[in-house]
């Protein structure tokens, strides 16, 4: 057997995000809720047919509750008014416990000190593929809408029973039933008390209209906000078990080794110390870390590794390694008009290539699991983004069926989707087998650095044409390797060739905040902004002047006059502007640059954007995301790059490879448009996308050097000029 | 390995440890006191920063032997009881937080800087700031929380 994990990310990192879900089991039936929440009224929605095939939900096991095969959320309100509301998302820093705890409380009319969040438990939750692509909002929070919807029905019917009178006439509202006639009311605790009552209905509309929102759609703070300062709060990292182990797994000096030999005669010396070597795992377990990282030490293990190729030569090499045609998806070619027969004949016409690094994620909590073994039972609390997607790589690493498997994830310390994977989980699970002992194994920063994946990097080839008149005539756009997210493009062009290139990557690659999109923006964007100086056309004019979507025209517009576009520049000041559309999201990024001619100091004065997401469920956590997600970008825009050499990450730790910090940080403001008419969408990623093109566009306005490779800092140094 | 004794939020506590053993490894795996986070393990990061005697120290960096003696504290023990710190205060009313993983060592650097500075101005606090890395980018409401709890600080001390 092999204990090391699949990589399902080494192609194409969307295709492996939208890996449609088994038929997974929902593990415990009614009568196990009663045991574990008491008495009370449990209710599950079903799926609509339409939705049946989508990411969450689960079928039940049990044929004599006869319950509908698909069942896509569940909560359960007990004796002491307490909602339990179950959803296979997970919490990462994103906030989504308090702005789906927020859902729950509009929709069921609860206070929101009432409501509790189960997130993430293999064994309690409905199946869900995963907390990325920014789904929760458009999905999981509409889910658990409809099923506290439902729930809130449920309870006005028990009260008009118990008074005897229509439920039309009754009012909920702070976790009351009243009855405005007769003044009487029942808390939803009175209601449910020495109730077993469990009821499969519909999921269905109509819900409360944004415009009508009295919980969500306002600010309301972290929940559980003070175990976080008072640093109460147990991430994965942070869980033990009595008698637990620490693991320490050893590894090879380069990617795609073979372990040919290993003396473990020193490390199982040491007292405590339990040696595994399986396949290519090798790995110990002590009773302390440090004793963990001396057995380590004293392995003496042999690695055959392959020359790989080097970050020097990344680009050449992306352009050399494409896959066959016949490994490609389909989906990955979009092709409209007639783009050669334009390109052949046009006058007008530009053709460039942009290039972006290998980002590491580096979230500042790395990769963390405890495993525990009962008999052929294995629990894993770990840090993930798809904890079913764990259980699954478990279940195959260990030849058990998914019933056996029992993952729970803590709220953890970040992911930005560099924690979809269960490598860790897997390794101390090994090692857990072993020594017949829980063990915990939490990466070094080294490891998180050269053992998790990365966002894949990419050369992007970008040929346009357009006419006199300003509009773009013919697009031809090739990725090859980045990914295909937001690979469209957005702008009116009759002609268009777009095409995603898998390639053989040199590192293992994955998913990110934004995926492709960062990539593809960045080409996209700084390519609009080169069309639009060759026509000498104002950037912002010439986006718009291409542009029909009224949801991004009234972003970049509302942008542009909060932001002061028009305004006149200071000397030696440039402005950049940069849009986009992106995980149902519309975005556009102003930012403003100074430059100093004595000194070539470099200096991003402000970043401005605008951003509408539908309807805004928690403006306060959606600034946080919004600015947040602005800052990641300024680290992979200016400053942030993977170097490797022959199968090793040269940048392996925060004193080599920079993030941003205090003193990286423009002044940043934001503009969000709450769309009340349209529904509330994800976040989390779309605000990432137009930051590096604003920025190497402010560059160009500012100084006439035109930037088209990511990170941006390096290629100002032979121009005498830097960032400061 | 010897017997050591750290003063930590005003206990004393008693373990059997290698002099060398960081400081941040002792408090997370003998003491459980798991508030301080490992992050870099190179004092690059500022996850695992405590106070010594009142000032910022990275806790990875700190051999148990040379906390010795000294005043330790770690975010356990900021609060009295259940009144927090006006730095974690700051923090809570701020929303400065999102995975929240860098919090904790965020709230220790803070409260050193707010112990040797009253008012600090915008450029002490990125100094004093510059070693503790947000990587969700909450770096501006952080700003604002410390900008908030020098405030609170000042009317609790007037």
């Amino acid at each position: 057997m092999t204990p090391k994990p699949k990589m399902p990310f080494t192609i194409e990192p969307e295709r492996y995000e939208l890996t449609a879900p088994a038929s997974y089991v929902f593990q415990s039936d009614r009568r196990e809720f009663f045991k574990f929440l008491g008495a009370g009224l449990f209710i599950a929605t079903a799926f609509s047919k339409a939705e049946a095939s989508q990411e969450s939900g689960a079928a039940r096991r049990n044929p004599e509750d006869s319950l509908p095969q698909e069942i896509s959320a569940w909560l359960h309100i007990g004796e002491d008014g307490t909602v339990t509301v179950f959803t296979g998302k997970v919490e990462v820093g994103q906030n989504i416990r308090t702005s789906l705890t927020q859902a729950v409380a509009e929709e069921l009319k609860a206070p929101v000190q009432s409501i509790r969040l189960v997130m993430g438990d293999t064994q309690l939750v409905p199946f869900d593929m995963g907390t990325f692509g920014s789904r929760t909002t458009p999905i999981m929070n509409l889910q658990l809408r409809r099923v506290s919807s439902a729930a809130r029905d449920v309870l006005l019917a028990m009260a008009a029973k118990q008074w005897n009178v229509d439920p039309a006439r009754l009012h909920a509202e702070d976790g009351m039933i009243a009855d405005p006639q007769t003044k009487r009311s029942l808390s939803y605790a009175q209601l449910v008390k020495g109730q077993q009552i469990a009821q499969v209905v519909p999921a269905e509309d109509p819900l409360i209209l944004p415009t009508e929102w009295t919980i969500a759609g306002k600010a309301l703070p972290k929940i559980d906000g003070r175990d976080f300062v008072t640093g109460k709060h147990r991430y994965p990292s942070d869980q033990q078990l009595p008698e637990m182990l620490y693991g320490k797994v050893v590894r090879p000096r380069a990617f795609n080794a073979t372990l040919v030999s290993a003396d473990t005669t020193e490390a199982e010396k040491l007292p405590g110390v339990i040696v595994v070597r399986d396949g290519n795992f090798l790995g110990v377990a002590a009773p302390s870390s440090a004793t963990a990282e001396k057995a380590a030490s004293l392995l003496r293990a042999e690695w055959k590794a392959e020359p790989q190729p080097s970050s020097k030569e990344l680009f050449e090499y992306l352009k050399q390694n494409q896959l066959p045609r016949g490994e490609r998806n389909d989906n990955s070619r979009f092709e409209s008009g007639n783009v050669d027969t334009v390109l052949a004949s046009a006058t007008r016409q530009l053709q460039q290539t942009y290039n972006v690094n290998y980002i590491a994620h580096a979230p500042l909590e790395p990769r963390a699991a405890l495993a525990q073994w009962s008999e052929d039972h294995l629990t894993v609390w770990t840090g993930t983004q798809r904890p079913f997607g764990v259980r699954s790589e478990l279940a195959t690493a260990f030849h058990l069926s998914e019933e056996k498997v029992h993952v729970m994830m803590p709220d953890t310390g970040s992911g930005y989707g560099g924690k979809h994977s269960g490598e860790c989980a897997i390794e101390a699970a090994r090692l857990a087998r072993a020594a017949k002992r829980p063990v915990k194994v939490v990466w070094t920063r080294e490891e998180e650095f050269t053992w998790a994946y990365f966002r894949p990097a990419g050369v992007i080839d970008v040929r346009s044409a357009v006419g006199g008149d300003g509009k773009i005539t013919a697009w031809e756009f090739h990725n090859y390797n980045s990914g295909a997210a937001g690979i469209r493009t957005y702008y009116e062009v009759p002609n268009q060739r777009i095409e995603f290139h898998p390639v053989n990557s040199p590192l293992r690659q994955g998913s990110y905040r934004g995926l492709a999109a960062t990539a593809n923006h960045f080409a996209r964007e700084v390519h609009m902004d080169e069309i639009a100086y060759s026509l000498k056309m104002d950037p912002l004019e010439f986006r718009i002047n291409n542009l029909k979507e009224e949801r991004l025209r009234a972003v970049f517009a509302e942008g542009a006059k909060k932001f002061g576009w028009a305004a006149t520049k200071p000397a030696n000041h440039g402005f950049g502007v940069a849009g986009g559309f992106e995980k149902l999201g519309y975005v556009a990024t102003f930012v403003e640059v100074a430059i100093s001619r004595s000194s070539g100091d470099i200096k991003i004065r402000r970043i401005f954007t605008a951003f509408d997401c539908g309807a805004i469920v928690n403006p306060d956590g959606l600034r946080n995301q919004v600015i947040g997600a602005n800052i990641m970008g300024i680290g992979g825009a200016l400053f942030e790059a993977v170097e490797f050499e022959n199968g090793r990450v040269l940048n392996n730790l925060f004193s080599k490879y920079r993030v941003p910090r205090f003193s990286d940080i423009p002044p940043l403001d934001a503009l969000l448009i709450d769309r009340k008419d349209q529904p509330p969408v994800g976040a989390g990623e779309a605000p990432i996308v137009g930051v590096a093109p604003a920025i190497s566009n402010a560059i160009f306005d500012a100084t006439g050097i035109r930037l088209r490779s990511l990170p941006l800092a390096p290629l100002l140094v032979p121009h005498g000029l830097r960032l400061s | 390995m010897g017997e050591t004794t750290l003063q930590i939020n005003g206990r004393q506590y008693q373990f059997a440890a290698d002099k060398e053993t960081p400081l941040l490894t002792v408090l997370r795996e003998l003491l459980d006191l798991t508030g301080s986070k490992y992050g870099c393990g190179e004092g690059q990061c500022g996850s695992c920063t405590v106070l010594i005697d009142g000032k910022a120290r990275r806790s990875c960096m700190v051999p148990v032997w040379a906390a010795a003696g000294k005043q330790i504290t770690t975010i356990e023990g900021l609060a009295k009881g259940e009144q927090l710190h006006p730095v974690q205060q700051a923090f809570l009313e701020e929303g400065a937080m999102q995975c929240a993983f860098c919090t904790s060592g965020m709230i220790m650097s803070a409260v050193s800087l707010l112990n040797a500075t009253r008012n600090p101005s915008e450029v002490e606090i990125q100094t004093a700031m510059q070693g503790n890395i947000c990587r969700c980018g909450t770096y501006p409401r952080i700003v604002a929380a410390i900008r908030k709890a020098a405030t609170l600080l000042q009317g609790a001390q007037s």
